[in-house]
């Protein structure tokens, strides 16, 4: 509440700044106001809490010369449009918009506020010169994951709870699926669509479903905990994965690891761009290599001969040396997608709408 | 076509799914048949969810964990009640910012308490009478806030159909005026009635907060309030059909969560869909036709009160 007022009462200053800030693009901006959307709350303890983490790191690194507002629980969609346009009203420089339902909601402002730079989070839109892209390689540590489950289920039913049937959420599907295969060929998968990204109660009874079902390690790509609290019901017989943030506090069982979403380096890097005046239109997509992605403590949990194996996969993917995508590679309907030793070129990957070989059941189109 | 599905687990599955849904609901019955309509159920739910919390973690007892929701819930309502009843604002404007409010103050609350485990609610050990097969599961197994969500619907039902204090609640949600002639303190009751449905409201929070999800996150409730709003309407305000509507709503959503697990061949945007539509369906069906029960709505539902008029 008090933050919008915040943003209302700036308007017309930030006209004014906006006017000021044109001149001085070339040599970089005294001073950078930079605006996080978020789409859940920071308290969630995993996608936008770590976005959050990046923006304290942004404040931290340069202080006096950032000044960081944010606002939570943006949902997707129309609603967004108004928070982005009360945000670049309100003399932001830089906007980051942490969801890929923004999508469409950033270049629809992006057009009209052309001195405001957008970046949009796990999108590939970029309409205009303002418009720049940022995504992180999840699948890569979808691979770790995958291997792992693929190694500790005893009733080879391995589930992932996914969020919205969109090409991010595919790609880490079938990252997860094809190398807990490669673990333990007779491993089967349950996915569950919850269709939302934030509802820890829909989350808890997604998970419960999955363990229901007779699925004892379960990957979930929504935001909140509660898949793993759900998980730490069941006194061990159910593991699971930090989803975002790390979820340290569910070691050593039932989070085993976790993928952990690493922003700060791209938002220090992108800020500070802007004040020195190299800022360029970009399209980011780095992975265990670049930092973008780490892979959370192997806890003890898991067999040590595990534990190596899952590292020597976290690293030659971080080398560069295996990519997580080499085929051969079926589609699901057993056409061929990928040929011996051939990966998959990003753009294929952005674009992912079909399951590989052997998982069943449909994508809600 | 329910393949691979255990009923008895099902049924027991969507008996807890819907515990927070039935106590906000029952809740807000009461509240609507004094004649009020409190849009804040969400707000007075999530501050029982962190107030529940807080209290359990502090105490590590998860009773006094409810015992504290409940009473944030209530307190919540008060200032609805004291509002809306007191300065005759208007009930659903209030309502509305009830709900606001009770979201940012929760959040607030709830700074650092991310990410602590809250003692756990155990089941009631019923000895014996869990091992019967498939009975057993579906009866027998539960937190003792499963058992109270129904005796509460029972209490409520058989203290509006059968007592006196049932039949002055529903005069001054029929007529406040003519209660009002008739001696009854209007105001009185009805705060009474805002308090019961914060208490409740507050229950239901806490049981997300304490056993569905036993965590707490902002926004852990994610909608539950509204849910149990429109089932109070759909249910034309009788205690059973809200316990029919919950359970109908909470089988549904469990139901096709696990439909998907079992790869059934439905797609899945029919099932994700498939909780509010026949939850709304039924009861709108079951409430339609010439009975009474179309026009069960209290007659001063959402009418402020003041003795000069």
């Amino acid at each position: 509440m008090q933050r919008r007022s915040i943003l209302k009462g700036g308007a017309a200053l930030g006209f004014a700044t906006m006017m000021g800030g044109k001149l001085a693009f070339a040599q970089g901006l005294e001073k950078v106001k930079a605006g996080f959307i978020y789409v859940g709350p920071i308290g969630d303890g995993g996608w936008t809490f770590q976005h959050h983490q990046g923006a304290l790191a942004v404040q931290q690194e340069y202080g006096d010369k950032v000044e960081v507002v944010w606002q939570e629980n943006v949902p997707e969609g129309a609603d967004a449009e108004r928070a982005l346009t009360q945000m670049a009203l309100s003399g932001c420089n830089i906007i980051f918009t942490t969801s890929f339902g923004y999508m469409d909601a950033t270049n629809a402002v992006a057009a009209k506020f052309p001195d405001v730079k957008f970046e949009h989070a796990t999108g590939y839109k970029r309409d205009s010169a303002n418009v720049s892209t940022y995504n992180a390689r999840f699948y890569e540590g979808r691979a770790v994951q995958g291997h792992i489950a693929g190694k500790m289920t005893k009733t080879n039913k391995i589930g992932y709870i996914g969020s919205f049937p969109i090409p991010e959420v595919v790609m880490g599907i079938n990252s997860y699926y094809l190398h807990a295969k490669k673990a333990n060929p007779a491993v089967e998968l349950s996915v569950v669509w919850a269709f939302t990204w934030f509802d820890p109660a829909k989350e808890a009874d997604a998970a419960k479903a999955l363990i229901d079902q007779g699925v004892d390690v379960i990957a979930s790509h929504t935001d909140s905990t509660a898949p793993l609290a759900e998980a730490a019901k069941t006194e061990g017989k159910v593991i699971g994965f930090g989803q975002a943030s790390d979820m340290s506090e569910y070691k050593p069982s039932p989070r085993v690891s976790s993928i952990i979403d690493n922003w700060a380096p791209y938002y220090i890097k992108r800020v500070g761009a802007l004040l020195d005046g190299s800022y360029a239109q970009v399209d980011v997509w780095e992975g265990i290599g670049g930092g973008e992605v780490q892979i959370g403590e192997i806890t003890d949990a898991v067999p040590a001969d595990v534990k190596a194996e899952a590292e020597a996969l976290r690293d030659s993917i971080g080398a560069g040396t295996y990519h997580p995508f080499t085929g051969p590679i079926n589609k699901q309907d057993g056409s061929a997608w990928l040929a011996e030793g051939a990966t998959a070129p990003d753009g294929e990957l952005l674009g992912m709408n079909f399951y590989v070989e052997g998982i069943t059941g449909d994508i809600p189109s | 076509m329910l393949g691979g599905i255990n009923p008895a687990i099902l049924i027991a599955s969507l008996m807890v799914a819907s515990v927070p849904i039935i106590l906000a609901a029952i809740g807000e019955l009461v509240v609507e048949k004094a004649g009020v309509l409190n849009l804040g159920v969400e707000g007075m739910m999530i501050m029982g969810a962190i107030c529940g919390f807080v209290t359990a973690v502090a105490t590590g007892n998860p009773y006094l964990g409810f015992l504290g929701g409940a009473v944030g819930g209530a307190l919540l309502s008060l200032i609805f009640g004291v509002l809306t009843q007191y300065f005759l604002s208007n009930q659903v404007a209030t309502g509305l910012a009830l709900t606001l409010f009770g979201l940012g103050l929760s959040s607030m609350i709830g700074q650092g308490y991310n990410g602590i485990k809250p003692p756990p609610t155990g089941v009631v050990p019923l000895g014996p009478l869990s091992d019967i097969p498939a009975l057993g599961r579906i009866l027998f197994s539960h937190d003792w806030v499963v058992y109270a969500s129904i005796l509460i619907v029972a209490a409520v039902w058989a203290v509006l159909k059968y007592t006196r204090t049932g039949l002055i609640l529903r005069a001054v949600g029929e007529s406040h005026d003519a209660a009002h002639a008739l001696g009854y303190k209007v105001i009185r009751i009805r705060m009474l009635a805002i308090m019961f449905g914060g208490a409740m409201a507050g229950l239901g929070g806490a049981y997300i907060s304490l056993v569905r999800v036993p965590q707490w996150t902002d926004g852990i409730t994610a909608g539950a309030g509204w849910i149990a709003l429109a089932i109070v309407v759909f249910a034309s305000w009788r205690p059973w059909r809200i316990l029919l509507g919950a359970y109908l709503f909470g089988g549904i959503t469990v139901l096709q969560l696990n439909l998907q697990a079992a790869g059934a061949a439905i797609p899945v945007q029919y099932l994700s869909m498939s909780p509010y539509l026949i939850t709304i369906l039924v009861l709108v069906i079951m409430s339609s036709g010439k009975g009474r029960a179309s026009m069960n709505a209290p007659a001063a539902l959402g009418q402020n009160f003041h003795a000069s008029r």
